[in-house]
């Protein structure tokens, strides 16, 4: 009970310090947005995609671009996000000033999972409010497809705030921290169909990017934001929603088992 | 914990990074509601000792018994016994410092009323300003603050004055003075010996590792330590002599000179003079040892 008291205690404490940081407000929450709205402006004069050969029929590119973009915010808002944030905290003194309190680990963990679900649904809902509005993208109007949303995005970004957390391990300093976890985040999002057209990648790439959850992010997102006729154009022909399921469960427990081995309030020198 | 044990017992405590000693064998106890000073120069293990008892380090050897819990497996019960006043902060410069201090109020069962505490520690003008915006002491005041919420038994203040002006160090000692008048049993390092003097009852000084002496705040070093000096000036050049009796030299003085004695002073040593012939002494034997 206390360590679920704190726990939301926690989450009000970090989202209040999360808005009030400018720069990874900037640079992780209005991320995805500003690059559908750089891809969408790029590309808006290019023909559809996926239209028939005479032109009619297809999808805008900022409506392709609607599902990598969700998807990267999944990812950035857990892995990056916490990924650097939990390093600095470390690095600055601020993990060994909680561990010298009855802080208990795991509320500490929910103030920060609980700050990345509020944040990043703002952040989907902004991201869907601008495509919708600022650039004419067709929402799915199938409740189902409302209903893959929902799990893919919660399953999605719970496993991104643990594999996050798990990778907060990793920069020994925290002024290393963004050094270390944004080239891993911006690699996957080349290779993950986030940014490229992920049918058009070469196979062994393909093959490589599905070990990876953010691959399964963005093609459960595809499967609720592309018209039905792009399934065929996935490498399987299917959008393989079990899959998806799959892969991000098993994510999650390698995160959570990492998590449980390595985390520490401080790094302890022997 | 047993009844009318210490809260804190240190026996034969040792640390070894990578082979090299911080802390070489050293046992020490801290008395119920107590103020102990751990005296040191820098890299003497000050450090390294009281971060194995806030449970922050494990020890290489020896037994060290905190609230009567090894500090290696204390839990969260024992965490909420202890206020821990870390030597360096620079962090959550984003919250106010009255978000702060109600935030970890609330990880104590049985916390200090908030509003009382900034009080105390001189911030109450500050309250609603965000810890980035404060100066270097008054963040400092902050960290006190959120070392003291939580209504500890225990405190560890390590080097707590650092970057205070003198005023706001007076206003601290009034501060812990009160904390001791309420019974709390406190572990104090400092670089300011008046500060020691004036805040503890007992001090431990540390050199390379090892406890050189340790007593009653105004024992250290001895019962010689404290013999005063006398100096006085003679056909141009500087005497002195350490004696019990100064007033029976100082009167010999003037009858043999007949008239006022030229630059007579008398003085008794610091704490911070005796403490530096101890760490200058007990440095010279560890390097004539090596």
């Amino acid at each position: 009970m206390r360590t679920l008291r704190l726990g939301w205690s926690r989450i009000g404490y970090e989202l209040r310090t999360y808005f009030r940081q400018g720069d990874s407000v900037f640079f992780t929450f209005l991320f995805p947005i500003l690059m559908l709205s750089v891809f969408a402006v790029a590309f808006s004069t290019s023909p559809n995609i996926g239209a028939a050969p005479d032109g009619s029929g297809g999808i805008t590119w900022a409506a392709f671009y609607v599902p990598g973009m969700v998807a990267a915010g999944m990812l950035l808002s857990g892995v990056q996000n916490l990924g650097v944030d939990i390093a600095q905290e470390k690095g600055d003194g601020t993990l060994k000033r909680l561990g010298g309190t009855p802080l208990p680990v795991f509320s500490y963990f929910c103030g920060k999972i609980g700050m990345v679900l509020a944040s990043s649904v703002m952040q989907v809902a902004l991201l869907l409010l601008v495509a919708r509005f600022a650039f004419k993208v067709a929402m799915p109007s199938d409740p189902g497809k409302w209903f893959t949303f929902a799990w893919v995005f919660l399953f999605g970004v719970i496993t991104s705030c643990v594999l996050g957390i798990a990778l907060s391990a990793l920069p020994r300093t925290g002024k290393s921290a963004t050094a270390v976890v944004i080239p891993i985040v911006l690699l996957l999002q080349f290779i993950s169909g986030v940014y490229l057209n992920f049918a058009q990648l070469p196979g062994w790439l393909q093959n490589v990017a599905s070990i990876f959850p953010l691959k399964w992010m963005a093609q459960g997102m595809r499967a609720v934001f592309l018209p039905g006729s792009f399934e065929a154009v996935e490498p399987s022909g299917h959008w393989d929603l079990g899959l998806v399921a799959l892969v991000m469960g098993v994510w999650l427990v390698v995160g959570l088992l990492l998590c449980r081995f390595t985390f520490r309030w401080i790094r302890k020198d022997g | 914990m047993t009844p009318g044990a210490p809260p804190v017992q240190v026996r034969e405590l040792a640390k070894s990074y990578g082979g090299a000693n911080a802390v070489g064998g050293i046992s020490f106890e801290i008395h119920e509601g107590e103020t102990f000073a751990l005296l040191g120069p820098n890299g003497a293990g000050k450090s390294t000792t009281i971060e194995i008892l806030e449970g922050y380090r494990d020890r290489s050897s020896g037994e060290v018994s905190v609230l009567g819990k090894d500090p290696q497996h204390g839990g969260l019960d024992w965490k909420s016994q202890l206020g821990i006043v870390l030597q360096s902060s620079g962090e959550s410069g984003n919250v106010t410092v009255l978000e702060q201090l109600k935030h970890f109020a609330g990880y104590y069962p049985n916390p200090r009323n908030v509003g009382e505490v900034i009080e105390a520690v001189g911030l109450a003008s500050q309250a609603r300003t965000r810890i980035g915006r404060l100066s270097g002491g008054q963040r400092r005041r902050v960290d006190v603050a959120l070392g003291i919420i939580g209504r500890p038994r225990l405190l560890f203040l390590d080097e707590p004055t650092t970057g205070f002006d003198p005023q706001a160090r007076h206003q601290f000692w009034g501060l812990v003075n009160g904390l001791k008048d309420e019974g709390t049993t406190i572990l104090l390092t400092t670089h300011y010996l008046d500060e020691a003097a004036t805040l503890a009852d007992r001090a431990g000084v540390i050199v390379g590792g090892r406890l050189v002496d340790i007593g009653p705040i105004d024992q250290i070093g001895g019962p010689g330590a404290k013999v005063p000096i006398v100096r006085w000036r003679q056909d141009g050049v500087v005497r002195s002599e350490r004696t019990s009796a100064p007033s029976v030299l100082a009167a010999r003085l003037y009858a043999e000179a007949g008239r006022e004695v030229e630059g007579l002073e008398i003085t008794r040593p610091s704490l911070e003079d005796i403490y530096l012939d101890l760490v200058g002494a007990h440095a010279g034997a560890a390097e004539d040892a090596a």
